[in-house]
């Protein structure tokens, strides 16, 4: 249950290896949480990493498979009661000349990226409603707000995500259960390794720190950092010919 | 709240305005009604609510029904005994304004008198009184329960239930009803000794000193002053006034208060900061001129309910309040975190300090033999949670423990840590309500 300056007991992280996806957790349990589940795949049966004085359970989970996604959301609540907090962070970056090689491969990142969020968020939805609290954190990224062509197989899937979240938002309202968007530029971490940082870059740890502040507020959405907001204000609206040419 | 909620479902918050959650909300009008309304709980349980003046969230129910108990307002006096019957949901304001003239008083009343009798029961409440009359519980004699079966039940302090439910925030199932001994008055007026203390030693000491010649103390601290003059206080002191102390001709039962003024239904957020709660604090301690004086009830028992709906002032965010209890001889705690919140310039206003007396047998009660500061705090205030938690530890490594009917953030370890009676509360809720019928977002926060 969120208490009354935004602490949280329960969260269920899909995607349980993600970098950013443990800095929440982590920052969560810092601040009070009690009961974490990690979903990820071929997690059941392994050692659960130490969180603070958390109990963490884990939990086999399969982003692409969404017919399962049901069932992992029923057994982590399960486990830890009511889900306070959802954190599906699972997803693949991949380079948009690979996609453009293999078709194939963009499809199935799409699938993940955009399909298994579909799902997974409209079954984690399902159990928020019911509860009458709780907050889904979609993490969306800034390639989705104006996609690009430097990355437009990733950039589509998360512009799809992003209005999908929105969507979910607006249908939540007045059930007690929430959608959170976040909105990070480039993040320097595991995802990206070997790639040259984009300008306004942050670190997974920087993220989680949005997230867990927004939290904290009750905010609907969040852009990691803050100034990306004004500046895709400001890109949304850039003429096609200029924006064609942005370099990455 | 602003969010629209779906059909049929209200969002409910407690005084302090934090975490709405929605809920379906009922309000029958027996206990029959209540019995029948619990035989058909929904998953996500039933929870009782009376005036809703838990800070936190002890009376909502996310997604889950709550029983409004507010229409359950009979009552009956025996003036022989003083023993009063009163409806669960019977406020102690009304239920003042039928005894006092009739020269009876409530055995405990807690800084506002728009409380029911079930919610003192559940959060069994205390007063100014404690040290000398202890807590709500200790001048109960009967209570009704509509149990998590649909059964209304009879128990008697020979009852574990009864001590479950006295203190048990409502989870043993719904109080519809208590049997509780009043007190007899000659006037509806107070005598009260007003004295200013210079710090906070001199405050715990006068406190120590002169708390037993008075069957109601107070004191209340300036929290924002600091230096030398940090804890300053004023104590008011008073006893039940006789006839002779009142002016000729006075009506000497008289007892018609009134709010005299009503918050404004929407206020800023940072409204109540350092420079605005200074100012009232100074103004305050000066105009409490040491002395005699002869107060009504109201203005002795309950100066916030002159302002209807103060919790508003706090703005959207609301406010978290937080009170604890140190047992005697754990005074540096209460010290260092005095210290700490003036150092830090915590804005709260009408911080109080008590001296406990003797507590209930209530596995979950709050009050035991000790100090017991109170204060409000605007939710939205800067590092805030980080604050609390390094008090709560405080708190539990000096024994002492929170309120549940103020707390809206502790955790269910701090919980679990400091009620040593908690497992003894369990076995008997469990076996009164194995399934988990009575449930609240309180509970749910707090692992019980």
């Amino acid at each position: 249950m969120r208490n009354a300056l935004g602490s949280v007991d329960t969260v269920l992280l899909l995607g349980g290896r993600s970098e950013i996806g443990l800095a929440i957790v982590e920052r969560l349990v810092s601040g009070g949480a009690r009961r974490v589940v990690l979903a990820a795949r071929d997690a059941a049966g392994g050692e659960p990493p130490v969180i603070g004085e958390a109990e963490v359970h884990l939990l086999d989970f399969d982003a692409s498979r969404p017919e399962t996604h049901g069932e992992v959301i029923e057994a982590a609540a399960k486990l830890v009661g009511d889900l306070d907090v959802v954190i599906p962070a699972f997803g693949v970056l991949g380079r948009q000349a690979d996609y453009d090689a293999d078709p194939v491969a963009a499809a199935e990142a799409v699938a993940v990226n955009y399909g298994g969020h579909v799902s997974a968020g409209l079954h984690a939805a399902r159990r928020l409603r019911e509860q009458g609290h709780g907050t889904l954190v979609v993490l969306s990224s800034v390639a989705g707000v104006r996609v690009r062509r430097a990355n437009f197989v990733y950039g589509s899937a998360k512009a799809g995500l992003d209005g999908f979240a929105q969507g979910l938002g607006d249908a939540l309202h007045g059930s007690g259960a929430r959608v959170m968007v976040v909105r990070p530029g480039f993040v320097v971490g595991r995802m990206t390794e070997g790639m040259t940082p984009a300008p306004l870059s942050s670190t997974p740890g920087q993220v989680a720190d949005a997230v867990v502040a927004g939290l904290r507020s009750g905010a609907e959405t969040v852009w990691v950092p803050g100034a990306l907001r004004p500046m895709f204000a400001v890109m949304r609206v850039l003429p096609r010919a200029v924006w064609r040419r942005m370099p990455r | 709240m602003s969010s629209a909620a779906p059909p049929g479902t209200t969002f409910l918050t407690g005084w302090g305005r934090t975490a709405p959650t929605p809920a379906r909300l009922v309000r029958p009008a027996t206990a029959e009604q209540v019995a029948a309304t619990v035989r058909r709980a929904p998953e996500r349980g039933v929870a009782a609510r009376g005036l809703g003046r838990a800070y936190g969230d002890a009376a909502q129910n996310a997604g889950g029904l709550v029983v409004d108990c507010t229409a359950l307002t009979s009552w009956s006096l025996d003036e022989t005994t003083g023993l009063v019957t009163a409806g669960a949901g019977l406020s102690l304001h009304d239920l003042m304004a039928a005894l006092v003239p009739r020269g009876w008083f409530v055995p405990v009343t807690p800084g506002t008198r728009h409380v029911t009798v079930g919610g003192a029961v559940a959060a069994d409440v205390h007063g100014k009184n404690h040290h000398v009359d202890s807590s709500f519980g200790a001048h109960l004699r009967a209570l009704t329960l509509v149990t998590a079966g649909g059964e209304v039940r009879t128990l008697t302090p020979a009852d574990d239930l009864f001590w479950a439910t006295v203190g048990g925030m409502g989870l043993t199932g719904v109080i519809v009803e208590a049997v509780f001994r009043c007190v007899p008055i000659a006037t509806s007026r107070v005598r009260v000794d007003t004295e200013r203390t210079r710090d906070l030693d001199h405050t715990l000491e006068t406190m120590a000193a002169t708390d037993d010649r008075y069957r109601y103390t107070v004191a209340w601290i300036d929290l924002l002053a600091r230096g030398g003059r940090m804890g300053r206080s004023v104590l008011t002191r008073g006893d039940h006034a006789a006839r002779e102390e009142l002016p000729r001709g006075a009506d000497p039962l008289e007892f018609s208060p009134r709010s005299l003024l009503a918050a404004p239904p929407w206020a800023p957020n940072g409204l109540l900061n350092p420079l605005t709660v200074r100012a009232f604090n100074e103004a305050w301690y000066l105009k409490s001129r040491p002395g005699t004086s002869v107060q009504g009830l109201a203005p002795f028992f309950h100066p916030l309910d002159f302002v209807d709906g103060w919790n508003r002032v706090y703005g959207s965010r609301g406010f978290v309040q937080y009170q604890f209890v140190v047992p005697f001889g754990q005074e540096a705690t209460l010290r260092r975190i005095v210290a700490r919140l003036s150092a830090e310039g915590v804005v709260s206003f009408l911080t109080v300090l008590k001296r406990f007396g003797p507590g209930t047998p209530g596995m979950l009660s709050f009050p035991m033999p000790g100090w017991t500061l109170a204060l409000d705090i605007p939710a939205g205030q800067r590092g805030l949670a980080g604050l609390l938690r390094a008090f709560d530890e405080r708190v539990a490594e000096a024994g002492g423990r929170l309120y549940l009917a103020k707390d809206s953030r502790m955790t269910a370890a701090t919980m679990a840590a400091t009620y040593p009676r908690l497992a003894e509360w369990r076995k008997v809720r469990d076996e009164a309500d194995p399934d988990g019928v009575f449930r609240t977002d309180l509970a749910r926060r707090l692992g019980l």
